[in-house]
């Protein structure tokens, strides 16, 4: 399940100091797009990280990158709809890190129907199980743990597509509406307890998910732009953003919509 | 077993880490708390009261057994001054015990907050290390468990290698379940203090050497942020003798020793370090600083009871959160008395050219002593503090990493209640690999599987 480097209780991570503090990362679905990029720009703040993705070559590829000075990375293949497995891999990451103050949950999928005509449960349900009851198997224990510790932070990668159902793909906007609320109601639970919860709303970005999409995707950014959007949001424990940031405004304006003409419209 | 995931902090709040918290009152929790470490593939870290300024007593992802809770003083004689106490019993309630009855710890150290395993672990001194050496010194006996299940007995004769191996072993080679002290006959509730202006460092210093055989505790503070490197003043105090005070049931009432909870009678103590904030950056140090130097510009004596000499660190309360929410580090250097003037005159200048003052600078006496991991030299130490903020902490590092080279390369030596940069390569040159070797040894012996493993023990003495 895990590599062999991280098989010693203390890892072999650079030790923590007040003057090198390397805050503990867990990144789940790191190997690739907005996962990979928030990883690297994590590494280069200093941040030890474990890693864990389902797509086992990608993750060693950009572990042995972020590995190639001193030891920073540890890498944890798993698919996150193996719900069963992850308190134990829990339990190990937190100690191969020597603790835990950050974990950012990325894993997605998206199966576009293929049309506004088009139904496919298997494809709905996949999307569930992963965007949302993966995100729910890990944050779940987490949320607990860090309410105990009166400390962390929990960033989930929502989507603006969470914030209305459209005629495009209604289970991928409900995965991602019921990964938002999820949140939200973390948030009002933990804020209390000195944790912060930030969501995250990325409008398109130029990843494979993208290249999935149907129909127009204007405005698309690299997914270093919305890395550094997201470290800045982390560094100020912001609550929600959107990345870029106008995509509040747009939102704004479609959730205003009303039904009416909303359910007129073909987007 | 129950585990408490918890975060918790370095007493300079600029270092956290979570781990898994167990309350420790009984042998059978350090055994049980082994047995879970061995089960779940962790490692185990004794806590006491948290009051070192760096990585000793966390342990990031694994078990910490808060020793806090036990801590009843077990056997207090008051016709001998032995004290048979638990580990986590404080200097605090220990001093609190026998004062009255006309006794004092031979050795404290300059809060009263910590516990007495913390104390042995580190092998704490005080402001008379050159009279009476470390608190080991004045250890009669000890029982521990190790590792292994064992329970033992140490004291000078009794299994002499585990007893100055464990006492300043730093929590790595068992854990204290029982500490039986020896305590100082006093004659009074006071100390007789003398205060000298000194205007140098070479002055400083060879004033350190020369009257510290006339008192019983010195301690200099510097100037750290002015460029007339060492000025400061220096305070001497004895005990006083038999008969020199009329009336010592009277000096020794605690009331008469506890720190006042309010300054000047009005602002509570307990709200003063948000009053400091404002001056803990570099302009307010050097204010401070230069006005306290020139307040100190006379010579005078007084009279100051133990708790009020002793106990600097507890006057304001949480002083240490003035420093800020990246909180501060301590940097403690030990250099032999050739080459303790030279060293330092680098190092405070060095500070000064990169524009990292440090806010306090406080100088001591010190002499050897036979404990394994001994920080001690015959010369002086210098314990500087720096506040920690985003921006200077590499800039910082980078400095410290300097300060160490000049250190080790002029016989210095690190006390790791203190320093937290101090790497693994460092730490192998000042002890000498010889004495590396011995202490992996009996750690070898009293900890086959490594259970016990502390963010400083990776830090100084990597993997073993």
């Amino acid at each position: 399940m895990t590599d062999q480097t991280a098989s010693s209780p203390t890892g072999k991570l650079a030790p923590a100091t007040p003057l090198n503090p390397r805050r503990r990362a867990l990144v789940i679905g790191a190997s690739e797009g907005i996962g990979s990029a928030l990883t690297r720009k994590l590494a280069k703040e200093g941040y030890s990280l474990a890693l864990i993705s389902r797509q086992k070559d990608k993750l060693q590829a950009l572990c042995n990158e972020l590995n190639t000075k001193e030891k920073v990375a540890l890498s944890y293949p798993h698919d996150v709809t193996q719900y069963d497995e992850v308190p134990s891999l829990l339990q190990k990451i937190v100690a191969d890190l020597g603790g835990l103050d950050t974990v950012i949950f990325m894993a997605g999928v998206n199966f576009p129907p293929g049309g506004n005509d088009k139904y496919n449960f298997e494809n709905d349900r996949k999307m569930v199980e992963v965007n949302l009851i993966g995100a729910m198997a890990w944050l779940t224990p987490i949320a607990e743990m860090f309410q105990n510790a009166k400390a962390g932070q929990i960033v989930g990668i929502g989507s603006v597509a969470g914030d209305r159902g459209r005629v495009g793909n209604p289970a991928y906007n409900t995965s991602k509406a019921g990964f938002a609320t999820y949140l939200e109601a973390l948030r009002n639970r933990l804020t209390r307890h000195g944790v912060n919860v930030l969501t995250v709303k990325p409008g398109f970005v130029k990843t494979e998910m993208l290249k999935a999409a149907q129909g127009g995707t204007p405005f698309a950014i690299e997914p270093e732009k919305a890395a550094d959007d997201i470290y800045k949001a982390m560094r100020k424990r912001k609550q929600i953003i959107y990345t870029p940031f106008f995509w509040r405004y747009i939102m704004f304006i479609i959730q205003h919509i009303p039904s009416f003409i909303f359910r007129r419209l073909s987007f | 077993m129950r585990t408490q995931f918890t975060q918790l902090e370095n007493f300079g709040h600029s270092l956290r880490a979570q781990s898994f918290v167990i309350q420790a009152r009984t042998k059978d929790d350090v055994l049980s708390a082994f047995k879970l470490a061995k089960e779940k593939n962790l490692t185990v870290t004794a806590r006491g009261a948290g009051r070192s300024y760096n990585d000793a007593s966390l342990n990031g992802g694994g078990i910490v057994l808060d020793m806090s809770a036990w801590n009843l003083i077990q056997e207090w004689n008051p016709h001998t001054g032995q004290v048979r106490c638990e580990p986590g019993v404080t200097l605090e309630q220990l001093w609190q015990k026998v004062e009255p009855d006309g006794w004092w710890p031979p050795v404290v150290s300059g809060t009263m907050k910590t516990t007495l395993g913390g104390c042995l672990s580190a092998n704490i001194h005080g402001k008379n290390n050159f009279q009476m050496g470390p608190i080991g010194e004045h250890a009669l006996e000890f029982t521990a468990i190790l590792p292994t299940g064992a329970e033992i007995t140490c004291s000078p004769k009794l299994n002499a290698d585990l007893f100055y191996g464990m006492i300043s072993g730093l929590g790595m080679l068992g854990i204290f379940t029982s500490i039986t002290l020896q305590m100082k006959r006093i004659y009074s509730g006071l100390l007789s203090v003398d205060a000298f202006p000194i205007k140098n460092l070479h002055s400083h210093l060879s004033f350190l050497q020369d009257n510290a055989p006339k008192y019983d505790y010195i301690v200099g503070w510097l100037d750290t942020t002015s460029s007339t490197i060492g000025r400061g003043q220096i305070h001497g105090a004895r005990y006083l003798h038999e008969g020199e005070d009329k009336n010592p049931q009277e000096t020794f009432k605690l009331k008469n020793q506890t720190l006042p909870p309010r300054i000047f009678g009005v602002i509570p103590k307990s709200i003063l370090y948000i009053l400091m904030k404002p001056f803990v950056n570099n302009f307010g140090a050097w204010a401070i600083n230069t006005g306290k130097y020139i307040s100190s510009l006379y010579k005078h004596s007084f009279k100051q009871s133990h708790g009020a000499f002793h106990f600097l660190l507890d006057y304001v309360p949480n002083w240490e959160l003035s420093y800020g929410k990246h909180g501060l580090i301590q940097y403690q250097s030990f250099l032999p008395k050739e080459t303790a003037e030279f060293v330092w005159t680098q190092l405070l200048k060095l500070s000064l050219k990169n524009n990292l003052p440090s806010y306090l600078g406080v100088t001591k006496r010190h002499r050897p002593d036979k404990f394994l991991l001994s920080h001690a030299v015959d010369g002086f130490s210098l314990a500087l503090d720096f506040k920690v903020t985003d921006k200077n902490r590499k800039k910082l590092f980078a400095m410290l990493q300097d300060f160490d080279k000049i250190v080790v390369a002029n016989g210095g030596r690190f006390y790791f209640a203190k320093n937290s940069e101090t790497t693994a390569d460092t730490a192998k040159i000042f002890y000498g690999e010889e004495t590396v070797e011995k202490f992996r040894k009996l750690k070898k012996r009293c900890d086959p599987h490594g259970l016990l493993e502390s963010g400083l023990y990776r830090r100084i003495f990597g993997k073993s």
